[in-house]
This record gives C-alpha cells, sequence and structure tokens, in this order.
C-alpha cells in the first residue's frame, strides 16, 4: 500500500516546530551545509583532480533530480549548461512564484521550514559558484517573503550567509525579491525580465538560454522552492541513494497537492510513482475518497495546464515483464502510478504535481471556462496567438456557459487552441492555455455540442415567438 | 499632493537598491515599498521612482500598469481579494464574492477591482492565490484566510474597524 513519504516535509507539521533559526538548528539544521562546505578537492583514476564544487554537482547529476516546479527538467543536467567560462558573475534565482492553479506546495516549505530552502539554495550556491542569489516569491505572499526576510537576516547573524562564510572564503549574499500578481512570472525568462524591473515578457530561445545569458545578460539558474530544497537532501544522504527514492528515472519524493472534491484535500508527499492517482484520491491516507453518494468525473493531474484524465479512460503503460522484456500494460487513469513518466504516457503531465478532482456535480463547459479566463488574463501579451487565442477561447465559453452557445462552438474551440502553441508564441504559455481547451473538448464533447444545441433550440424557439419572455438568466460570471 | 517621499521612504527605497547591482531591478520593489504607505501609485509617485532609480518615467510606468497588483487610484482601507480560479471555484468562490458584494452594496458581474462609497473596502475576484486546499480561499491586505464559510465572511468584514 502506499504510503507517506515525508522528506521536505519531515518537520514542517509537526508540533511545536517552528519557522527560526534556533528550532532549524536543533533539527540538524545547517549540517548539509557544513559537509558540503567541507568537501575536498578529490583525485580521480585518470589523475584529474575534481574540486568540491564539480563534486556537488555531479552527486545532483546522480540523483536523477527532476526540477519540481513543472517542467521536471534534470536538474543536474540545467546545472551543467550553465556558462562557467564568460567571466562573467553567475546568479541564482529560487522560482518562488507559485501560482500554477493547483498548486500550494512552495507555500508549505516558505511558512513553515524556510531555513531548509536558504541551506538548500546556499548548497546550490556553492557548488556554482554564486555569489548573489534572489528568491523570487510571488506578490500574494507577503506572509511568505517577510518570512523569508526574518530568515535570511538569521542566517546573516550565523554566518551562514554573507563575507566568508564559516571561515571557507566563500562570500554569498542573498535576497528576497516580491513579484506582483502576474503569472507569466513563473515562466524563467519572463522572471528574470521582472527581476530586472522590466515588464515580465518571456524572452526568445535561443538565444537567451538563462544557463548562457540570463539575469543582466549573465549565466543564471532558475530552480523551484522544492527543487533546491532536495539538494540539501541530495547532500545529506548522497546522490546514489537520493536515486533510490522512488522510481527509475522519477527519484526522490514528491509534495502532491491535492485538491477539488475529495473529503481530505492538502498536500501529500510521497515517493514519486510510489502511489497510483487512484490510492491519491481515495486512500484514507491520503484524499479519502470523493464525497459521499458521488462519482469521478475527471482530474487535473498536474496543474491547470497539464491535459485532464476522465474516469474510466485506459492507457497502454510501458512495463517490464519477468525476463525484463518490454510489454505495454492496460492501465485505468486510477491505476496510474503518479510520477513524470507514467503521466507522459498517458498523453498528459505531472506538471506541478498538483491533482484536481472533480466529481460527476461539475459541469465540465463550466469548469474549463473558469480555467480559460485564467489564462485570458494571464497572457503577458507579447504574441499575437496567445493574447488574441486564449481571450477568443475565453470568450467563447463565456458565450457557452452564458445562454449563448452555439454546436459549432466546440470545434471553434479545438481550431482556435489548436492555432496557438507549437513554435507560434516566445513561450509555453501558449501551449498551457491550449492543452487544456485541446483535452477537455476532446475526451467531454457531447457536452460541449449538447449546450452548444440546447442554447440555439432555445433562441430558435424565442425568435419564432418574440412574445413570450426571455428565458436566459442574469449572466454571471 | 497624493505623493511626498518621506524620510523613511527614502530609507526603505536606499536600502533596496542595495540589493541589486543595477538599480533598474529595484523599480518593483520600490514600488510595493510606496504601495504599501501610500496604498497606491501615483504619478508622482512614478516620477519620483524614475528619478530615484534613473531612468525615464515611462519605464516605471509600463510596469505600473501591468502587475494586477499594483494600483494607480486610492483603494478602499480594506483590500478584499477573494481567490476566483477553479479549485476555490469548486469549492464556492463565486457564492463567496456575490455575499461579499451583496453585503457591500457592491455589482458581483462587474470585473475589476471595485470600491465601497465611503472608501471602506475593496472587493476585487483575483486569479488562483496558492491554497486550493483549502477553498475557498481570501486576503485582506495582507492577512490570508482559508475555507472561508459566509458566516466566517461575516465575521471578517465585522473585524475590519
Amino acid at each position: 500500500m502506499a504510503q507517506e513519504y515525508k522528506l521536505i516535509l519531515k518537520h514542517a507539521d509537526e508540533p511545536g516546530y517552528t519557522p527560526d533559526i534556533e528550532c532549524y538548528l536543533r533539527h540538524g539544521g545547517y549540517a548539509d551545509l557544513k559537509k558540503a562546505l567541507a568537501f575536498a578537492p578529490k583525485t580521480l583514476p585518470d589523475g584529474k583532480t575534481q574540486s568540491p564544487q564539480e563534486q556537488l554537482r555531479q552527486e545532483v547529476m546522480t540523483s536523477g533530480l527532476r526540477g519540481r516546479g513543472g517542467a521536471g527538467f534534470s536538474c543536474g543536467l540545467k546545472w551543467s549548461f550553465v556558462d562557467r567560462k564568460s567571466g562573467k558573475p553567475i546568479y541564482l534565482i529560487c522560482n518562488a512564484d507559485e501560482s500554477e492553479p493547483g498548486t500550494f506546495k512552495d507555500r508549505q516549505i516558505m511558512h513553515k521550514d524556510p531555513h531548509q530552502l536558504i541551506e538548500g539554495m546556499i548548497i546550490s550556491c556553492f557548488a556554482n559558484d554564486v555569489k548573489l542569489a534572489y528568491i523570487y516569491i510571488r506578490g500574494e505572499m507577503p506572509e511568505g517573503a517577510k518570512i523569508l526576510n526574518a530568515a535570511l537576516k538569521e542566517a546573516r547573524a550565523k554566518n551562514f550567509l554573507g563575507k566568508n562564510i564559516l571561515g571557507t572564503g566563500y562570500d554569498l549574499e542573498m535576497y528576497v525579491h516580491r513579484g506582483a500578481g502576474a503569472y507569466i512570472c513563473g515562466e524563467e525568462t519572463g522572471l528574470i525580465e521582472s527581476l530586472e524591473g522590466k515588464r515580465p515578457y518571456p524572452r526568445i530561445k535561443p538565444p537567451y538560454f538563462p544557463a548562457v545569458l540570463g539575469l543582466w545578460m549573465c549565466p543564471t539558474i532558475v530552480n523551484n522552492v522544492e527543487t533546491l530544497c532536495n539538494v540539501k537532501h541530495i547532500v545529506a544522504m548522497g546522490g546514489a541513494a537520493f536515486a533510490k527514492l522512488g522510481t527509475p528515472n522519477n527519484t526522490g519524493t514528491r509534495i502532491v497537492s491535492l485538491s477539488g472534491h475529495v473529503k481530505k484535500p492538502g498536500y501529500y508527499e510521497i515517493e514519486t510513482g510510489k502511489a497510483t492517482i487512484g490510492e491519491l484520491i481515495n486512500d484514507p491516507k491520503f484524499g479519502g475518497g470523493l464525497r459521499d453518494g458521488r462519482k469521478l468525473k475527471a482530474i487535473i493531474p498536474g496543474g491547470s495546464s497539464s491535459k485532464i484524465l476522465k474516469a474510466g479512460e485506459k492507457f497502454k503503460l510501458k512495463k517490464k515483464d519477468a525476463e525484463g522484456k518490454e510489454i505495454l500494460v492496460e492501465t485505468d487513469m486510477l491505476d496510474l502510478p503518479y510520477d513524470f513518466d507514467s503521466l507522459a504516457q498517458a498523453g498528459t503531465m505531472s506538471g506541478s504535481s498538483a491533482i484536481i478532482v472533480m466529481d460527476d456535480s461539475v459541469d465540465i463547459v463550466g469548469a474549463l471556462a473558469n480555467l480559460s479566463e485564467f489564462y485570458a488574463h494571464e497572457s503577458c501579451g507579447q504574441c499575437t496567438p496567445c493574447r488574441e487565442g486564449s481571450l477568443w477561447m475565453s470568450k467563447t465559453l463565456h458565450r457557452l456557459t452564458h445562454g449563448e452557445g452555439r454546436a459549432q462552438d466546440a470545434d471553434y474551440l479545438v481550431k482556435t487552441a489548436d492555432n496557438i502553441p507549437g513554435g507560434r508564441t516566445i513561450c509555453a504559455f501558449g501551449e498551457a492555455c491550449s492543452w487544456p481547451v485541446q483535452s477537455f473538448v476532446a475526451k467531454f464533447k457531447d457536452e460541449f455540442v449538447a449546450k452548444g444545441a440546447a442554447d440555439e433550440a432555445r433562441r430558435a424557439k424565442e425568435a419564432a415567438s418574440p412574445s413570450e419572455p426571455k428565458q436566459l438568466e442574469a449572466a454571471h460570471h | 499632493m497624493s505623493f511626498t517621499a518621506t524620510k523613511e521612504l527614502e530609507a526603505e527605497v536606499d536600502e533596496l537598491m542595495t540589493h541589486y547591482p543595477v538599480k533598474r531591478a529595484a523599480s518593483l520593489m520600490v514600488l510595493h515599498a510606496i504601495q504599501e504607505k501610500f496604498g497606491w501609485i501615483s504619478q508622482d509617485a512614478v516620477q519620483w521612482t524614475a528619478k530615484k532609480l534613473e531612468l525615464q518615467p515611462i519605464n516605471v510606468f509600463e510596469i505600473l500598469t501591468f502587475y494586477p497588483m499594483l494600483r494607480q487610484e486610492p483603494q478602499g482601507k480594506y483590500a478584499i481579494k477573494v481567490c476566483r480560479t477553479l479549485s476555490c471555484a469548486l469549492g464556492g468562490a463565486y457564492e463567496l464574492h456575490q455575499h461579499f458584494c451583496a453585503k457591500l452594496g457592491l455589482d458581483a458581474h462587474k470585473h475589476g477591482p471595485q470600491t465601497t462609497k465611503d472608501g471602506r473596502f475593496t472587493v476585487e475576484f483575483v486569479e488562483c492565490l496558492a491554497s486550493c486546499g483549502t477553498a475557498p480561499v481570501m486576503m485582506v491586505g495582507d492577512k490570508f484566510y482559508e475555507g472561508v464559510s459566509h458566516a466566517k465572511a461575516d465575521e471578517i468584514v465585522l473585524g475590519c474597524k
């Protein structure tokens, strides 16, 4: 049976655990930083010397850690792209702009265990020769910003930050930078523009890969809060041991944000891939099942941008049989192991590991209208297909949910969605706003068509007998 | 005059500027500092910020107009933000927003922030506040509230003196 496995959230919810440094130190805090700082140069069998920084980066590579922000990109690989020969300073930014609807894991870490993040960041900075780092926290978390600022002050007072950290000669400064309510700032190049004091318009890649041309055109690492916390644990247990947590290629733990129609919504940390979607929803240790008398309609498995999974959907999942041969096994959506690769095989993603559960009381057209309004609001407006397309989709869904729909709206939505992503926009927001529309309509087309057709029929009836009072309810948006 | 830089603000901004090797980078944090003290960001404040950071006023104005949290006009003493996005909507956010609007004499169908005539409350329906597991959620100023029932909403309004 699936179990919770608390690595990052080991102490966060313990009674009496407080976010101050004394409490953190009592729980073994900053021991891993000391361990990292004490790494000695190592001579390899081929006679070359590996610096402590290279060894630390190697450990992260060995750990198999994948980014926890949404894309699931290898952290070690990301670090390996950093241009270390340019002579320019290297910057590190913690992406704490947690804004993907459904996601609320980084909030827990920052509010309850800020020093864990700071320790992970200092180690990551040391491993990458970073002297200046920022925590970009979303504007709507003023409390989190206060807690982090207080924690940074404490860390400075103990010389975990500042000049000549713990006598090692290593200098590092770290500051909190607050966003101001724009989802696009979670996109790493948009975030960099925002930090530079500009509108957060994402930059085009190539050439603006942050690892080469990032903050102030210098090499820059942007990592998610949870990812950076993991670095501390990789140092603690070693990359190889970390890689044994979870499942192959999906190592470590993940904090799953579970919301919507379950009895016990909340955040649950599991070994990646060691619990299925069904267990996360129904097991009393996790979501505790749906509300009484309700049936599952669909779930959004990895933040609002991920493609929806319909109850009862089956997928062919690659597995190894007893002889190690690869076979395809038919798997119900509830039996999908919750990890990066299984969800990718099901045509969706685990993204920011946020599951939104919808039971049979949900109007699926209304649910998509809600999400599309979000994307229309949050498109930065830089690229025409995204700026216009996200708004058209939202307007179409608005009329479908306000009695003004048409039967062909379903096809119109898909046509619009199909013309936004795929290299027509600078950043992946184009994909993010299209995937929900494409997948909702593909999997629930009858409901979209029925709604539009019913509106058309009603309007035709009204037109035939104009004396009848209009039945249309007042718009509610 | 809607804006006069106090010594306190000057000191805060000077300190913020030390965080960045490039002055322009401080602009968002400076605007936060101004809004915290004055409640909104006037054209005079934009001019002052631009001068302070050695920028053109348009450089500051373009970020003021982009970010939803930054205000170009005064808002109510209590800024109520109700989360609108899916998980909160599934948890009754639309009903909660309507409840606030009805209680405070505002129109729930209008887009954007609305302020009561007495200038005490501004109600805004905002996008995901990242606490989807405790829906519906909301903020009053910097304070965060989770699992807000209509009764709890009434208490919150009563608590705004």
